[in-house]
């Protein structure tokens, strides 16, 4: 295997040093080093951040490939400097039972341009009416640890309550989707001053903070973890807060467009916007941000959700909800978190490679970036600006909504266990 | 004045009055025995319904005839769940076929919109109603039957009265009497005022006797049975009893105040038959007003356009008392 020896990179922001991968893992780090027939990879310039790991991707394999397939998804995935994507379980057939999620984790395997973790259904086919066999999954192939209904919500009190009991038995974690069903049928875009006017049908923050505040509640009462997916309003965020002030244990995750997109986006009716949770106030935005800074928020997700074009071509109502991430994650938490001095570059390792690793349970990916550790390195180019051209990004969806945005940064390589899925910024 | 009519926020105080005054001129063609212009010889105009709406659909239709244009009607029923032919597929067949208006009825908020600002289309996009957004040219026809009857609106009352929430008849009138200076109040329960209203430049009260002794009208909406099931009232009988009007109620108007609603009525629901059917009413005008002001909206839209659509603009012209000022298309 060919050894790689990076030079002069700013580990995490630092001052510029060498690293040696070597079979797999960091073999040293330190000053004008030197290896015998090691390929050398200038960094000059770059900062180099442990492999990121998404707790929230949908790959759409099995069942909607004419969106995303394991293939195309994981090389967005390098291409945003990911090392390991959760695959969220609303496939068709949904990932609720051992046999999908091992197919999912297989296929990802045999892409190899990053690691796959299959997310397993907390109740079967999402129908909040029954648990999968949660156990079964932890027990396969993929050694399922997270759990979600993503897409669905668990709104059925009792079944969420099992469900974080009986993940304890594994050390599982169930990863809710928080949107109260009844107050948000038909719901289009957040509910506030401008769904009235433009007339569609508002998305109230309470939908979302109801739940989480039942789930932070049952999570204490019943000693389990909990995970709050994309998390959206302010409201959301004084409620973990509050938990964690408790000491329960519950994490939460924010997505890059609800650090940087508002909803007064709807007012264009173009669907490239319509995501749930939906896009909120100019308010809720800096509320996230406040909260990923103080670690409120423990980790960014990308929610990466393709579409094909006809479901965003068309009228709001009638389009799928969700826009793709992974390729702009870390240029939207540059501009958003390091830029404003919200976060440094140790903070983006934290919020977006070891915390997931550690909610995710992952034992080869989260680690520092020091001697003996495992080589997933991304090295990144703040200082390059780049417009986002739909047409280039890898995955096979083009619902971006930055099309056309400059944003800044850019992945130049990204490793997974020592060998370059990603160099020079294209697929290696 | 855009080339497109969508809401009638993107109306100023001159569009507006310009339109109304061309309504005008083209009503009195009402009154005579041949009601037809050369206006639009030679021009399409599409009536794109997503939704049924006979009503709208025959305003549009007799006024785009009556100014001499082609109509083609083109119904495309479909709801979010099974869908047929695309928003997109529908549109590109139109614009291969030539249109330079589309009407358009729909059921999803802002389809319109899309329609106008996407690349399938290159004609005028007429607004005709759009889910629970906006409906413009029936808030013109309500505000040219207010202007006929009362004169300037500066300073004029008019209330609003019923489901607020889900009228795009009652966005576009907030708006458009705003800009035409009248003072709105909007009346329904609290469970059919949107969340926001307050920013609206509206004033709203849960009391509807309150507001009828100093009003200059009231436009009463359709409010469907089908809401109670949501819970948005009890029953029907305390919705009547609390924001339907009836006799008692009319009293309380000033002599001079108009009794509006835009159609369809449900006699016995918002607004009883004795008020409805009373010399109050405008409600049968404000169909004939319909058609008029539909008029004005397709001849200012269309009769400068040309360098927009790119297509051949007929010679035909208004007639003796037609509105000198034309309008020309600029890009919004």
């Amino acid at each position: 295997m060919t050894s790689y020896l990076i030079k002069r990179a700013r580990i995490l922001g630092g001052e510029p040093t060498d690293l040696l991968l070597e079979d797999g893992v960091v073999s040293r780090v330190g000053q004008d080093l030197a290896a015998e027939g090691a390929e050398v990879v200038d960094a000059d310039g770059l900062v180099a951040l442990p492999g990121l790991v998404d707790l929230h991707t949908h790959l759409r394999e099995p069942g909607r490939e004419d969106a995303e397939t394991v293939e195309t998804g994981t090389r967005a995935a390098a291409l945003g400097g990911f090392t390991a994507v959760h695959a969220m379980a609303n496939t068709e057939p949904v990932a609720d039972t051992a046999g999908v999620v091992e197919q999912v984790w297989r296929l990802g395997r045999e892409a190899g341009h990053c690691d796959v973790f299959p997310v397993g259904a907390v109740t079967v086919g999402l129908q909040g009416e029954r648990l999968a066999e949660l156990g079964a999954m932890a027990d396969s192939a993929a050694r399922v640890r997270v759990f979600s209904d993503d897409g669905k919500c668990v709104s059925d009190a009792v079944l969420m309550r099992r469900a974080l009991e009986y993940v304890k038995a594994f050390d599982g974690v169930v990863a809710q989707h928080a949107q109260e069903p009844r107050l948000t049928e038909d719901a289009q875009m957040n509910e506030g001053e401008l769904s009235g006017r433009l007339g569609l049908r508002g998305w109230p923050a309470v939908a979302e903070e109801a739940i989480i505040a039942r789930d932070c509640l049952l999570a204490a009462h019943v000693g389990s973890r909990l995970h709050i997916c994309h998390v959206s309003t302010a409201g959301s965020v004084e409620i973990v807060r509050w938990a964690k002030s408790k000491g329960w244990d519950v994490t939460a995750e924010a997505c890059p467009h609800h650090l940087i997109l508002t909803d007064d986006l709807a007012a264009t009716y173009d669907p490239i916007y319509k995501v749930n949770p939906p896009l909120r106030s100019a308010a809720d935005v800096e509320a996230l941000r406040a909260g990923l800074a103080d670690g409120t928020i423990d980790i960014v997700a990308t929610d990466h959700a393709p579409h094909p074009l006809e479901d965003k071509d068309c009228e709001w109502q009638a389009a799928a909800f969700g826009m793709l991430g992974l390729e702009t994650a870390l240029s939207i938490v540059q501009e958003t978190m390091v830029e404003p001095g919200l976060l440094d570059w140790a903070g983006v390792a934290e919020r977006l490679s070891y915390a997931p690793a550690r909610i995710g349970r992952l034992e080869g990916h989260g680690r520092p970036l020091a001697e003996g550790e495992p080589a997933n390195v991304v090295l990144y180019d703040p200082a390059v600006r780049r417009e986002v051209d739909p047409a280039g990004l890898a995955s096979l969806s083009r619902n971006t909504p930055y099309a056309g945005r400059e944003l800044p940064g850019q992945v130049v390589a990204t490793f997974l266990r020592g060998r370059p899925t990603v160099l020079d910024g294209k697929l290696a | 004045m855009n080339r497109h009519l969508l809401s009638t926020g993107d109306l100023s105080r001159d569009d507006a009055e310009l339109i109304l005054a061309t309504a005008e001129e083209l009503r009195s063609l009402a009154d005579r025995p041949i009601k037809k212009l050369p206006a639009l010889r030679g021009r399409t105009v599409v009536n794109l319904f997503f939704e049924d709406s006979t009503r709208t659909r025959i305003s549009f239709e007799a006024a785009a005839k009556r100014l001499s244009a082609d109509v083609i009607n083109f119904s495309a029923k479909g709801s979010s769940l099974s869908k047929g032919e695309s928003l997109k597929d529908t549109a590109l067949t139109l614009e291969a076929m030539g249109a330079d208006a589309v009407v358009v009825r729909h059921w999803a908020s802002g389809a319109p919109h899309l329609l106008a600002h996407s690349a399938w289309v290159r004609s005028s996009v007429v607004n005709a109603g759009d889910g629970t957004h906006e409906h413009p040219t029936q808030a013109l026809l309500d505000a040219f039957t207010l202007w006929r009857h009362l004169g300037s609106l500066d300073g004029r009352r008019v209330a609003i009265v019923g489901d607020i929430l889900h009228s795009r008849v009652a966005r576009s009138n907030a708006l458009l009497l705003r800009t035409l200076g009248a003072e709105v109040t909007l009346v329904a329960p609290p469970t059919l005022l949107p969340v926001g209203v307050e920013g609206w430049d509206a004033d709203t009260s849960y009391d509807l006797d309150s507001v009828l002794p100093k009003t200059d009208a009231v436009m009463m909406l359709r409010v469907q049975r089908e809401r109670m099931n949501d819970a948005f009232f009890p029953t029907q009988r305390e919705y009547s009893r609390r924001y339907g009007l009836d006799a008692r109620r009319m009293g309380m108007l000033p002599e001079h105040t108009l009794v509006m609603h835009p159609g369809p009525m449900i006699r016995g629901m918002e607004i009883t038959a004795d008020v409805a059917d009373s010399d109050r009413s405008v409600i049968v005008e404000q169909v004939t007003n319909g058609v008029a002001v539909r008029m004005a909206v397709l001849y200012l839209l269309l009769s400068g356009n040309e360098s927009d659509t790119g297509r051949t603009p007929t010679t035909g012209t208004l007639q003796a008392g037609a509105p000198t000022t034309d309008l020309d298309g600029a890009a919004e």
